[in-house]
């Protein structure tokens, strides 16, 4: 870090590089620094529920081996059979347990980070409570990679749920579908699992598998709860006569695993399957408040229908954190024009709902011509002091998050 | 030609052989890096890994990058064991793409005569004439013969090959005389189906006594099995090997020979010939005259595990000879497990047997590092794969290997060597191991 400061060559940091936002990509040259190779469980503090890693254990193995002590690490990306601990820190990821658990940021104790001058920062501690100062590791986390890197993190850790049901809902409409995810919240009950999947993505799915999905429905929801046993069946009896009356036209329920697997697979084939579609394959994460999941799927399909695209959505309903995916060719350069045109009014309807350009992949470089809509030019101004303050020389992954200039806002007449 | 020239020509060549929307179907997800072995044992080398690899294909052919020795090496050093295609989520179909940029790299490389004699030597002679095979009397005469230790040479790793080729004489099967007669048809004890037997060229004179076994085993289950006269090499090793061309002169043959009779199935003990066999289609898809019958033959390819399965072996009460319970574990053929996806067959026939204890092996799923020739031309990453596969064999106690493809075979005997293991543990080809050890109760 001191060589690449005195001679001031960038420096990216790289975990497994499957970020969406070409947030590794050394497009000022520089030097990547590559976190793989640092991969050992440090420590398993199982009086304070605290694990220490170093940032190229991958989550899958976190996973995997907190759970062999009955304890649970929840943030789950759909990426973590490949993705980094230091990857999912710096981007701040979320997952399928989110709306239950919470994201990585919730999951973070304490962080060792090298500064761009080589200083060596330790920032929290194995605390429940802890308030003194400003909260560095907080504005660490989600930082990709722009202010220092992150060489050591302690995990917070709860104890492993061993109760878990499944079930799938189909809906003839929409609307319902959504209303029946704010009936189940409305109801106090906080799912494990809440995830969406729209029309096109069924019709996708089921072309491709044949699990006799049915094409004609414009939604279909899957719900997992987790916890003691009885509290488990009490929640999923509630959900499921919640889904029946908010008009779910057939409800499937799992008990054992491979029941579970069954229900759960359409949901997890849904982007393999879409990536099947065409060469090209963009996944964006337009997030809006959960009250606002049905207009905003309504709205991403009129969108796609007006520059002719193709974009099915899925995504996580309990917490408003669509994927709109579209299917394109990255060689017909006029169509890829349209879909930029229209990823960046999907963009804009979303803040317009109160939402935001990305509710887990980051900015990195994609995205920085778009931030500013998310958090205003007062927001960039502090966001950029924060930086230079840290890295006045800009050598740690320039070129990400900061863009040279803010792309100019569409104006959506009809939200 | 010039070093500048050659990058050109192989620039040229890829945009002409590698279709680009196979490159582009390539979302970098990575999804693949923890299924490839070469990325997993260079210290996760991204250069060594599929998307790695993909990357380097796409570069060179969009001029991003030229053709150098560092891109060579990648593509080099990929075991080819396509482990990568099942974990992929967006379909890449990554074998393909390897076959074309090794084809190209083949054609276009400025070969040294000594290569040219080799590669002659071993691909229009050995492979394509059974007979000059069949003679070869053993597998280190082969190797000189076909001159694959010129090639290791070539490729600098001299010091290394002694040791490699040491382990291997170790278990160098005997050459036994050969019982299985082509142009015959075996009897069947039931008529029940009906099917050709493809032979193999590696396993016709190294493992004879297999392909006995395979044909006992089917007469056994009720089938009648012929075995075409005229049957040659599947082509694979050439295929594999940039030599695409002459692959396909072997596929033509093989497909005349098999369809001049009538057959509910073409069998095959061999996963890594019966995968290029099943993929003929694809091999010949720019020969539209010859497209459908390589569509019948391959789509008739079945391998031995997943054709005894059917005929009901795991409902013949079999069980194991001995008195006490005996353990034995699995080793994948990649290519059957990758390409074929047959990988519960022969699991399930072995959790089948009486008296046999089946313990999964954690890694089976991943190449030994056999692959073709591979052992061979880069032993360093060969070796580094499969002594670490023999720890995860050696924690499943078990005293018996299985496997289902030549190469694999031939890998864990030098496995066990290598690890010392061998006056605890054998390695087996299934039907042998049925063979050997189980009856009909
Ligand atoms: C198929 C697919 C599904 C995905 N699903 C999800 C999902 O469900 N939820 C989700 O949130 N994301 C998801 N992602 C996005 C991505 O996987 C996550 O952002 C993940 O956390 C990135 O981890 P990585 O190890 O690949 O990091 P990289 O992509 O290598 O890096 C990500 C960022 O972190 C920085 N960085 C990496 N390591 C360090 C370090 N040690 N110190 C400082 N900075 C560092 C990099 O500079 C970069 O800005 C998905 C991606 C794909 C391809
Ligand atoms: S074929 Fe095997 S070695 Fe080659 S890239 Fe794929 S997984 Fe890796
Ligand atoms: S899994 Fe498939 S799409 Fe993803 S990086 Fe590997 S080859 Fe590319």
């Amino acid at each position: 870090m001191k060589l690449c400061q005195k001679h001031g060559l960038p420096i990216v940091p790289r975990g497994s590089g499957t970020n969406l936002a070409a947030g590794t990509t050394p497009s000022q040259g520089g030097v990547v620094l590559i976190f793989r190779n640092m991969n050992d469980i440090v420590e398993l503090d199982e009086e304070n529920l605290a694990l220490t890693v170093q940032p190229g254990v991958l989550t899958e193995e976190i996973h995997q081996y907190v759970e062999e002590q009955g304890l649970f690490y929840p943030p789950d990306p759909s990426s973590g059979k490949i993705s980094t601990i230091g990857g999912n820190i710096s981007e701040n990821s979320g997952g399928l347990r989110g709306l239950k658990y919470g994201v990585t940021k919730d999951y973070i104790l304490a962080l060792e980070v090298v500064l761009p001058n080589g200083d060596i920062v330790r920032t929290g501690g194995k605390l429940a409570k802890d308030v003194a100062g400003y909260d560095l590791k907080s504005l660490l986390v989600g930082s990709e990679g722009t202010l220092g890197i992150v060489t050591e993190a302690t995990l917070k850790l709860i104890p492993k749920p061993f109760y878990k049901e499944t079930m799938l809902a189909v809906y003839e409409s929409l609307e319902d579908a959504a209303e029946t995810v704010s009936a189940i919240l409305a109801n106090r009950i906080i799912p494990a699992t809440l995830e969406f999947m729209d029309q096109g993505t069924i019709q996708v799915v089921e072309g491709y598998k044949q699990i006799g999905l049915p094409t004609d429905c414009e939604a279909i929801l899957l719900i997992e709860q987790d916890g003691p046993k009885e509290i488990v069946e009490q929640d999923i009896e509630k959900m499921y006569s919640i889904c029946k009356e908010y008009g779910a036209l057939s409800l499937s329920k799992a008990v054992t695993e491979q029941e579970a697997e069954e229900l759960t697979r359409a949901r997890k084939d849904a982007l393999s399957c879409l990536a099947y579609l065409s060469p090209t394959t963009i996944l964006e994460d337009a997030t809006v408040p959960r009250s606002k999941i049905a207009p905003m799927v309504r709205e991403i399909k009129k969108v796609a229908d007006k520059y002719d695209v193709r974009i099915h959505t899925f995504g996580h309903a309990g917490d408003g954190n669509l994927h709109p995916t579209c299917a394109t060719d990255a060689r017909d350069k006029e169509e890829m024009a349209r879909v930029e045109e229209a990823f960046a009014e999907i963009f804009q309807i979303a803040v317009d709902m109160g939402g935001t350009i990305t509710g887990e992949h980051g900015v990195g470089e994609m995205k920085a011509p778009y931030l500013e809509w998310k958090v205003g030019e007062l927001g960039i101004e502090i966001m950029k002091a924060i930086k230079q303050a840290i890295d006045p020389n800009n050598i740690m992954n320039p070129g990400k998050v900061f863009a040279k200039s803010t792309k100019k806002r569409v104006v959506v007449s009809n939200v | 030609m010039s070093s500048a020239e050659l990058q050109s020509r192989i620039q040229q060549g890829f945009q002409e052989e590698i279709e680009e929307t196979k490159l582009l179907d390539c979302m970098r997800c990575g999804f693949c890096l923890p299924a490839c072995p070469t990325y997993i044992h260079s210290n996760y080398d991204e250069a060594q890994s599929p998307r790695g690899r993909i990357a380097l294909m796409k570069a060179v052919r969009d001029g991003d990058l030229p053709f150098d020795d560092s891109v060579e090496e990648s593509l080099d050093l990929c075991l080819g064991c396509r482990a990568c295609e099942p974990a992929c989520p967006a379909g890449v179909e990554y074998g393909s793409l390897l076959e074309s940029a090794r084809n190209v790299i083949q054609k276009e490389k400025k070969q040294s005569v000594k290569e040219k004699v080799v590669r002659h030597a071993a691909f229009d002679h050995l492979f394509k004439d059974q007979q000059k095979m069949n003679r070869t009397a053993g597998m280190v005469k082969f190797y000189q013969r076909s001159g694959l230790q010129t090639l290791t040479r070539k490729m600098g790793i001299l010091s290394f090959f002694p040791s490699v080729m040491k382990d291997m004489e170790k278990v160098l099967p005997r050459i036994e005389k050969n019982e299985v007669e082509k142009g015959v048809v075996y009897e069947g004890k039931r008529q029940n189906k009906k099917v050709a037997f493809f032979t193999g060229c590696l396993m016709e004179p190294m493992f004879s006594k297999t392909n006995e076994a395979t044909v006992n085993l089917l007469q056994e289950l009720g089938c009648d099995v012929w075995v075409p006269e005229h049957q040659v090499c599947c082509g694979a090793l050439q295929g594999h090997s940039g030599e695409l061309d002459k692959a396909r002169e072997n596929a033509k043959q093989n497909i005349e020979s098999f369809l001049e009779m009538d057959v509910d199935y073409i069998v095959n003990n061999a996963g890594g010939c019966g995968a290029f066999l099943s993929e003929y289609d694809h091999l010949l898809k720019d020969e539209p005259e010859l497209l459908e019958k390589a569509k019948a033959f391959s789509d008739k390819i079945i391998d031995i595990t997943s054709l005894i399965y059917e005929l009901g072996l795991t409902e013949k009460g079999l069980s194991y000879i001995g008195d006490k319970e005996i353990t034995v574990t699995y080793q994948d053929s990649c290519h059957l497990r990758n390409v074929n996806l047959v990988k519960d067959e022969p699991r399930e026939i072995l959790k089948s047997i009486e008296n046999v204890h089946f313990v999964d092996l954690k890694s089976a799923d991943q190449c030994c590092g056999s692959a073709g020739i591979y052992n061979l031309v880069q032993p360093e990453m060969s070796i580094r794969i499969l002594d670490n596969k023999m720890e995860d064999v050696e924690s499943t106690h078990a005293s018996i290997i299985i496997t289902t493809n030549p190469g694999c075979l031939l890998q864990m005997k030098m496995g066990i060597e290598r690890a010392g293991l061998s006056d605890q543990m054998e390695a087996l080809h299934l039907v042998d191991f049925i063979q050997k050890y189980i009856l009909e109760n």
